[in-house]
């Protein structure tokens, strides 16, 4: 091979300076991101906490046009819907995760997983109208209804969130559990789940702040009602539906509360992620200081 | 190759395929001429196992059993096949939908068969009802939201792992994570009550309708009224609601893409911005990819945001500022005030239309994903 004589890359100030155009984009990208959201979050933020009150969580929603009444009735119905999809979508989710990261490379379970994968995409409008064909078609309006549509698009999520809290388990705890003659199951739940126990949390958390905020399949399965929910096979409210009445009503004042509902919203969903993303934390630390 | 930390008659056993390996690399038994061996390290198990698939290779290939199905211990048949079957259930669950979702549309299927998807027509009162302004207005919409989120959204990926300072990567991912778990009912709200009555409807709209209103070519897509329920603000909300998502995806396949590669690149020379744009995107391609598509299919299923700002008209026509619908915003629209079987049955087949478009775009793009993260 000839030697090649050094010489300056005459090309590199341009090329330099591509960079940092290139680096100036990505920066103003950034930018153009940030404003939209940070504008939404900023009227949320202003908007809602100033039209929170007391009443607000204690009040049935006033007659129309009316001023004053709250959210009771919806506040209520989503702390009755969280439990109830929980019912359908935790099992399904916690068990088939235990499977997943159990028979990692297995066929079938890869099958599974894909199809996990598949279903986290399903629109949530779908999961409603498959719920309204199974449930309302037959029984009418319920909470369970809605609780079988928000399990639907909750379980993937758990299902993933496990599988990855399960494998963050070191395979030694495993093996010593197993070396001491206990069968595997025994092994699972006196000490595998045990230890990621905080990442089961974190599936169950994530799995609740994905549903909480839905509103079309409750739309098209608990119906709505100006009540406080009694029984669960009843049609009741949830408040991200009843922000939808509210804001698309013609009133100021209904639009105000519909603030003062999204505020809520989103502050259960931030503390549900940040709840979340702490425990993932000290899973962490946990499993590697182990 | 033979490792020396095995023992001979393990390779003997092996090779005489006498060993069976229960599961994968996590299983801690295996059978040695009949003999059950337990806690071994899992680099004895790996190492085990690709002995026993060479050995198989050479013979007949066998499937892989499953982990404890085999194993004699009742607790653990019964754990495995509970926990088995709930991963049966999964896939039960998404054949149940389609079946359920079909059954339910069967009378619009039957009258109207395959000219549901392009008929135009949507008329309650003589019950004629045609899918294509849902169909189209959905892939209008969407498209066009990720003609403007995609390439920010990968600008902004780009940002969080190449060029962000240390610092400042973590708490604008777990932003741009947060962003990204929002319920759309907000972005709707949001949409409704501020965009559109402070900004799209008195300035931006107007803009355009002066700008390009005359222009050849363009005035198709500007036609109509500034009143900011239509496609043209449908296509905004869209784009801010799914730039997280992609962004996110894409951010986390760009940080698979091994450091190695990055610097040997820049130690021939390349600077931050090549190592970017030739390595490292490149790379991750199907990964973003996958991440773009999940977005879209984030914007096709996309119901409430949609339906406060889009007008909810039944037509077609380039107009940007024109009232429209999507599959969601119609199903949405109209379920509760369905006026007959007929009519709830067409919409049930725009909910049927709707999940197989989402089915077929999840699935590629969990496929693009995987490739990258393997």
């Amino acid at each position: 091979m000839a030697s090649v004589p050094a010489r300056r890359d005459l090309t590199y100030p341009i090329r330099k300076n591509v960079g940092r155009l290139g680096s100036l984009l990505a920066t103003l990208c950034v930018v153009a991101a940030i404003i939209p959201l940070a504008y939404m979050l900023y009227y949320v933020l202003r908007q809602g906490g100033s039209s929170l009150s007391v009443s607000f969580f204690t009040k049935l929603p006033a007659p129309a046009g009316e001023t004053g009444g709250g959210f009771s009735n919806a506040i209520a119905g989503t702390l009755l819907l969280i439990p109830l999809s929980s019912m359908v979508g935790l099992p399904i989710g916690i068990l088939s995760g235990i499977y997943m990261a159990r028979s990692r490379n297995v066929g079938f379970a890869r099958a599974a997983r894909f199809v996990t994968d598949v279903i986290a995409g399903l629109p949530s409008i779908v999961a409603g109208v498959v719920a309204y064909a199974l449930i309302v078609i037959p029984f009418g309006f319920s909470a369970i209804a809605g609780s079988v549509a928000l399990g639907l698009l909750m379980f993937p999520t758990v299902t993933r969130a496990t599988e990855e809290a399960i494998k963050l388990v070191p395979a030694p705890i495993r093996e010593a559990a197993l070396a001491l003659g206990v069968p595997e199951w025994k092994a699972m739940f006196r000490i595998i789940l045990p230890t990621a126990v905080n990442g089961i949390v974190t599936a169950i958390m994530l799995g609740i702040a994905r549903v909480a905020g839905e509103t079309a399949p409750l739309y098209l399965t608990i119906l709505g009602s100006p009540n406080l929910p009694g029984s669960p096979l009843k049609p009741i409210h949830a408040l991200p539906l009843q922000i939808w009445n509210f804001a698309t009503g013609p009133y100021d004042e209904w639009h105000r509360q519909a603030w003062a509902g999204a505020f809520v919203l989103f502050a259960i969903i931030v503390l549900l992620n940040l709840l979340a993303r702490i425990l993932t934390y000290r899973l962490g630390k946990r499993v590697s200081s182990s | 190759m033979k490792d020396p930390y095995i023992p001979a008659t393990f390779y003997d056993a092996a090779l005489g395929s006498n060993v069976s390996v229960d599961g994968d690399s996590e299983a801690d038994e295996f059978t040695v001429g009949g003999k059950r061996l337990r806690q071994l390290e899992p680099a004895t198990i790996e190492g085990l196992r690709q002995l026993q698939e060479e050995a198989d290779t050479v013979r007949a290939p066998s499937r892989e059993p499953h982990a404890l199905a085999g194993t004699a211990n009742l607790g653990d048949r019964i754990f495995h096949w509970v926990t088995a079957g709930f991963a049966g259930l999964i896939i039960a669950v998404l054949l149940l939908i389609v079946v359920e979702l079909t059954w339910q549309s069967r009378l619009s299927i039957a009258r109207f068969g395959l000219s549901f998807i392009t008929s135009s027509t949507w008329n309650t009162i003589t019950n004629n009802f045609g899918g294509a302004p849902s169909i189209l207005g959905t892939v209008y919409s969407s498209l066009l939201a990720l003609l403007l989120a995609a390439p920010i959204a990968l600008m902004v990926a780009i940002f969080l792992v190449e060029l962000a300072p240390r610092w400042m990567r973590f708490p604008l991912g777990f932003f741009v994570e947060l962003l990204a778990a929002v319920p759309s009912i907000v972005f709707g709200l949001w949409a409704l009550l501020v965009l559109k009555p402070d900004l799209i409807a008195p300035h931006i709209e107007p803009w355009f309708i002066d700008h390009f209103g005359n222009v050849p070519m363009l005035s198709g897509l500007f036609t109509g009224y500034p009143i900011g329920l239509d496609i043209f603000t449908a296509s905004i909300i869209l784009s801010i609601m799914i730039l997280p998502t992609i962004a996110s995806i894409s951010r986390d396949v760009m940080l698979a893409v091994p450091n190695n590669f990055r610097d040997a690149m820049l130690a021939l020379g390349a600077t931050r911005w090549e190592t970017t744009w030739k390595i490292v995107v490149p790379y991750a391609r199907s990964g973003i990819i996958g991440g773009i598509i999940l977005g879209l299919g984030r914007a096709v299923g996309e119901t409430m945001a949609v339906q406060m700002v889009i007008g909810n008209h039944q037509a077609i026509g380039p107009s940007l500022l024109r009232p429209g619908t999507t599959l969601a915003a119609t199903i949405v629209s109209e379920f509760q005030d369905a006026t007959s079987d007929m009519h709830r049955s067409a919409l049930i087949e725009l909910a049927l239309i709707l999940m197989l478009v989402a089915i077929v775009l999840n699935a590629v793009a969990r496929l693009l994903v995987w490739r990258v993260a393997r």
